[in-house]
């Protein structure tokens, strides 16, 4: 008998989706419950996860199709965590949009299932599973605010997107399924040759899949539209959420099945790297709308955290993960400033509106210009440390090329964080918004800030947990 | 001694800036701020002169260290001073209250911010001073640029953002290259402690790439020349108290840098690239002195005199001899003392006429002679007359640059008599000849703040003119054997 106890979160949250989704249609004026019971199952299920699964170092179940270790156990907890506060303070949003329905929750529950089935998979079918239940599920919430033409628009485009590069992952799957005979990732690793001319498609046409997922240069055309539709909790998911599970089967991949691959897949690797640092950091300067410039900025960053996979190294996984969890960190309390953007019911998304920020709501436009900071990567902020670790790993490779190409690139990010604090502080201020958040809003800019502007005195925890994660 | 002392140095101003946020300004006005930050910023003033009372003259080894893991297995944190530091963070301590005072008349709006980021400002720049490990260095001279960015981008003149995105962006730009060479020699030796390293010391191969990759900072934040335009545009743009910050202390990083990683850590590479620093020096010295000749803004004409006294600075730390390194050290705090005591005397018209172009003014000596005869003292100062500072200083420099190439230190000492003359000239546009603007004439001399703040400068301008051996003394026996170890690297190779 399997020890089912290491999938109990999947198991729990499933069960609770299914019955969050019957009382909200069989009970009336349910979504303040909703929300409240969803965060309480995330809150759950990440107890479980951290009870049932933390200490474990490497186990499999059900034929060797899901693994649990230490890697997937943090990945997931990060993955509930995000989902908590991205669901905790969605709510004042979606009230103002009058979108406050049942929905919302389950959806998002269901996508952080579909992640973490993700996370989880030692087997291409199990894999493909959790992705297309995570990209359901962010297809809807895509078009959350239905009656917004934008919103119809983001979720149209990521849903075609998204099913095209699906597609291409799926072909790359049975490609590399037809070479090696299996689908469970340990077998295939072993049967897979690199003398195969035609296997290197299949293992381009799964990284063109997955660099779709994370919008990695040149695949990431949807993400500055779709960013910019979706409503903007949504956007705040996306940019989170999403891009560990994905980063984590990135991993998965490189360093299980196609790790006697490295040579073929090592370039492929730096470049997307190299184009999404340069790109992501050249495209932003013409940005005026916030959530586009996110997008933009979050191009670059899945760059920085590429630079740490293309490694090849124990180091350079860990400092990924620590890059992605510190970006989580990062964007979560930049949204929490975007949404504090409020004046009388209407939401302010342009650059233009932050002009003078700092005249009438002084510590907000503080918090943002520490969260800039650490974005464009200046010390002793935590996004100096995120990308110092990227370049600790990839320099240890000797990859100097991609060290210096990407450290040059960070000087042109400064300069479009740099325009948003010019415009913060140095211009003419405008009318003030309204100061009466919820709390919740408040809390996570306010922790979040303070771990940014803190991350400096206590570095060694984070490294402690994700130097247990040994793949190779 | 197990007080922490040079944390605490680190550490009080940033106490004392979550005391400045409870304050709140009023009508542009905020006493308790003023007073909060000048309290803080005196005491800091004190402890490092106690540190320097307590320090050892007669040994190089570094004093007063701390060592905290920080990073498990990876960085310490680790301070330390020796003779050549020590000096560096008085002249910061001694600078910022005087900073704090200055504020009274060239910040009108959000006091309380320019407080917090000039105590912020302090607080890096005595890190950059005495970190001894690598990363940690790094990370105090780079986040440096966060309060300056906001200096200049806040509360300059009109120009002032493409000032601040200017100063920002050269500077990141050069740093990140030292960030690869950081890492990098963290490979390569398995620390980036620097007493380990100078033990140890890094092979040959690799030194001459990651010494031009610690030259493309220091360049910059010289600044050398052809690399020292963003100096100027940050000078004029800057509020007064950020002048002074900018030219008395941040210039001072690199040459401080140049000396303790350059000729410490790439005695080789040092040697190889002496011509090029030899050359890119006497181009600062002469060319910029010939700019600051044309200069029609006396601002801009104090930061191009700064290139020029930087261009002396980096020549005698390559001249690799004792003289040199020394004069090198002294011409940094003179330079120090001096460019900020000039950049407050155009500060003190400048609130008066709101101009700081020199032809507005003319005949100031009939009106406000006080403030003539202090300018007088920092202008000659500033050329290097005997009896000032700046004399010790470019006098041991360019014996220093005699010894080692003659035809250098002559091209620099004709380097003098231009610096001479723009100064002379400056002088006698501004307080001499006919007074004719009549707005001059309702002008008031110094105030007492501003009196207190320019005798606070000119005392020990002076002090040392005459009498250099306390600053002699402190960094001679690190000079020596920092020369010697350098000798003996080069010997064993």
């Amino acid at each position: 008998m399997e020890n089912l106890n290491l999938v109990l979160p999947e198991i729990f949250i499933s069960l609770s989706i299914m019955f969050i989704l019957v009382l909200g249609v069989f009970k009336k004026d349910s979504s303040k419950i909703t929300f409240n019971l969803s965060l309480f199952v995330i809150l759950i299920t990440a107890i479980i996860t951290i009870n049932e699964t933390f200490s474990v170092s490497r186990e499999t179940l059900f034929n060797e199709s899901i693994v649990v270790d230490s890697m997937s156990s943090l990945m997931k907890i990060i993955t509930l965590g995000g989902g908590f506060l991205v669901l905790v303070i969605s709510s004042s949003y979606l009230k103002t949009f009058k979108i406050y329905n049942i929905e919302y929750p389950v959806l998002i529950l269901s996508s952080i299932l579909g992640m973490m089935v993700m996370i989880s998979s030692n087997d291409l079918i199990v894999f493909y599973m959790g992705l297309e239940l995570q990209s359901l599920a962010l297809y809807v919430l895509a078009t959350y605010n239905r009656d917004q033409l934008k919103s119809s628009e983001a979720g149209l485009k990521y849903f075609v997107l998204s099913a095209l590069s699906s597609g291409l992952l799926l072909y790359g799957c049975s490609l590399v399924y037809g070479f090696s005979g299996s689908t469970n990732f340990d077998i295939i690793s072993n049967q897979l040759k690199s003398d195969e001319y035609v296997l290197t498609f299949g293992i381009v046409f799964i990284l063109v899949g997955l660099a779709f997922k994370i919008s990695a240069v040149p695949f990431h055309m949807w993400a500055p539209d779709v960013y910019e539709g979706s409503p903007t909790t949504v956007t705040l998911f996306f940019t989170m959420v999403p891009k560990i599970a994905a980063l984590t089967v990135f991993i998965r991949f490189l360093y299980v099945p196609f790790l006697n691959l490295i040579d073929q897949w090592q370039m492929i690797i730096v470049f997307l790297s190299i184009a999404s640092m340069i790109f992501g950091a050249v495209a932003a300067i013409g940005q005026t709308n916030i959530k586009r410039l996110i997008a933009y900025s979050s191009i670059s960053h899945i760059g920085y955290t590429l630079a740490g996979l293309a490694t090849a190294s124990n180091e350079g996984i860990q400092s990924s993960i620590i890059y992605i969890s510190i970006y989580v960190v990062m964007n979560l309390a930049l949204f929490s400033c975007l949404l504090m953007l409020k004046r009388k019911d209407q939401y302010y998304e342009d650059i233009g509106d932050l002009s003078g920020l700092s005249k009438n709501h002084p510590l907000l436009s503080l918090c943002l210009l520490v969260i800039l900071f650490s974005l464009a990567g200046i010390p002793p902020l935590a996004g100096f440390f995120a990308k110092f670790y990227v370049f600790k790993a990839v320099l240890e490779q000797s990859m100097y090329f991609l060290a210096i190409v990407g450290l040059l690139s960070t000087v042109v990010a400064a300069f479009y964080y740099l325009r948003i604090i010019k415009i913060i502080y140095f211009d003419q201020e405008k009318d003030k918004y309204d100061t009466d958040h919820s709390l919740w809003l408040k809390f996570s800019l306010t922790v979040s800030t303070i771990l940014i502007l803190l991350y400096f005195i206590f570095p060694s925890h984070l490294i402690e947990v994700v130097s247990r994660i040994n793949i190779i | 001694m197990n007080f922490p002392i040079l944390s605490s140095l680190i550490l009080l101003p940033i106490v004392g800036t979550l005391f400045l946020f409870f304050t709140k300004d009023k009508d542009g006005n905020n006493l308790t701020a003023k007073y909060v930050s000048l309290f803080t910023t005196v005491v800091n003033f004190l402890i490092s002169i106690y540190l320097w009372i307590s320090f050892d003259q007669s040994t190089s080894i570094f004093q007063f260290v701390e060592e905290r893991t920080w990073i498990e297995g990876f960085i310490n944190y680790k301070v330390g001073v020796d003779g050549i530091s020590i000096l560096f963070i008085i002249l910061t301590t001694f600078i910022t209250p005087l900073c704090i005072i200055s504020v009274n008349n060239s910040v009108k709006n959000r006091l309380r911010d320019f407080l917090i980021a000039i105590l912020v400002m302090e607080s890096f720049m005595i890190g950059v001073f005495c970190s001894l490990d690598l990363v940690v260095f790094y990370l105090f001279f780079e986040a440096g640029l966060i309060p300056m960015f906001l200096i200049i981008g806040i509360w300059g003149g009109a120009r002032r953002v493409y000032s601040a995105f200017k100063f920002f962006l050269y500077t990141l730009l050069g740093s990140v290259l030292m960030l690869v060479a950081i890492i990098s020699i963290y490979w390569i030796t398995g620390t980036t402690d620097v007493i380990q390293l100078y033990e140890i010391g890094i092979d040959v191969k690799y030194q001459n790439l990651l010494w031009l990759a610690f030259f493309s900072s220091f360049a910059v934040k010289t600044p050398m020349w052809p690399v020292h335009t963003w100096l100027p545009d940050a000078h004029v743009e800057a509020p007064t108290a950020g002048s002074v910050l900018l030219a008395a202390i941040l210039l001072k990083m690199a040459g401080y840098g140049f000396i303790r990683f350059s000729l410490g850590l790439f005695p080789i590479a040092s040697e190889v690239f002496t011509p090029l620093i030899y050359t890119l020096s006497v181009i600062a010295i002469i060319f910029t002195s010939l700019i600051a000749l044309m200069q029609e803004d006396m601002k801009k004409l104090i930061a191009y005199s700064s290139v020029a006294h930087m261009g002396f600075v980096t020549l005698g730390i390559f001249t690799l001899q004792q003289q040199g390194i020394e004069g090198s050290i002294i011409q940094m705090i003179s330079h120090g003392l001096v460019s900020a005591a000039l950049f407050l005397t155009v500060g003190v018209v400048y609130d008066r006429m709101h101009s700081r172009l020199i032809s507005t003014y003319g005949g100031l000596v009939s009106v406000i002679p006080k403030y003539s005869i202090l300018f007088m003292l920092f202008a000659l100062a500033s050329l290097g007359l005997p009896g000032t500072s700046g004399f010790i200083g470019e006098f041991l420099i360019l014996m220093g640059a005699f010894k080692d190439n003659f035809l250098v230190a002559v091209i620099a000492s004709i380097g003098v008599i231009l610096g001479a003359a723009y100064m002379l000239w400056l002088y006698k546009r501004v307080v001499f000849g006919k007074l004719i603007n009549e707005d001059l004439k309702k002008i008031l001399d110094l105030n007492r703040s501003e009196y207190f703040i320019l005798s606070c400068l000119a005392a020990p301008i002076l002090f040392f003119g005459f009498y250099p051996d306390p600053l002699i003394n402190t960094i001679e026996v690190s000079v020596t054997d920092l020369i010697n170890m350098h000798n003996t690297n080069i010997a064993s190779k």
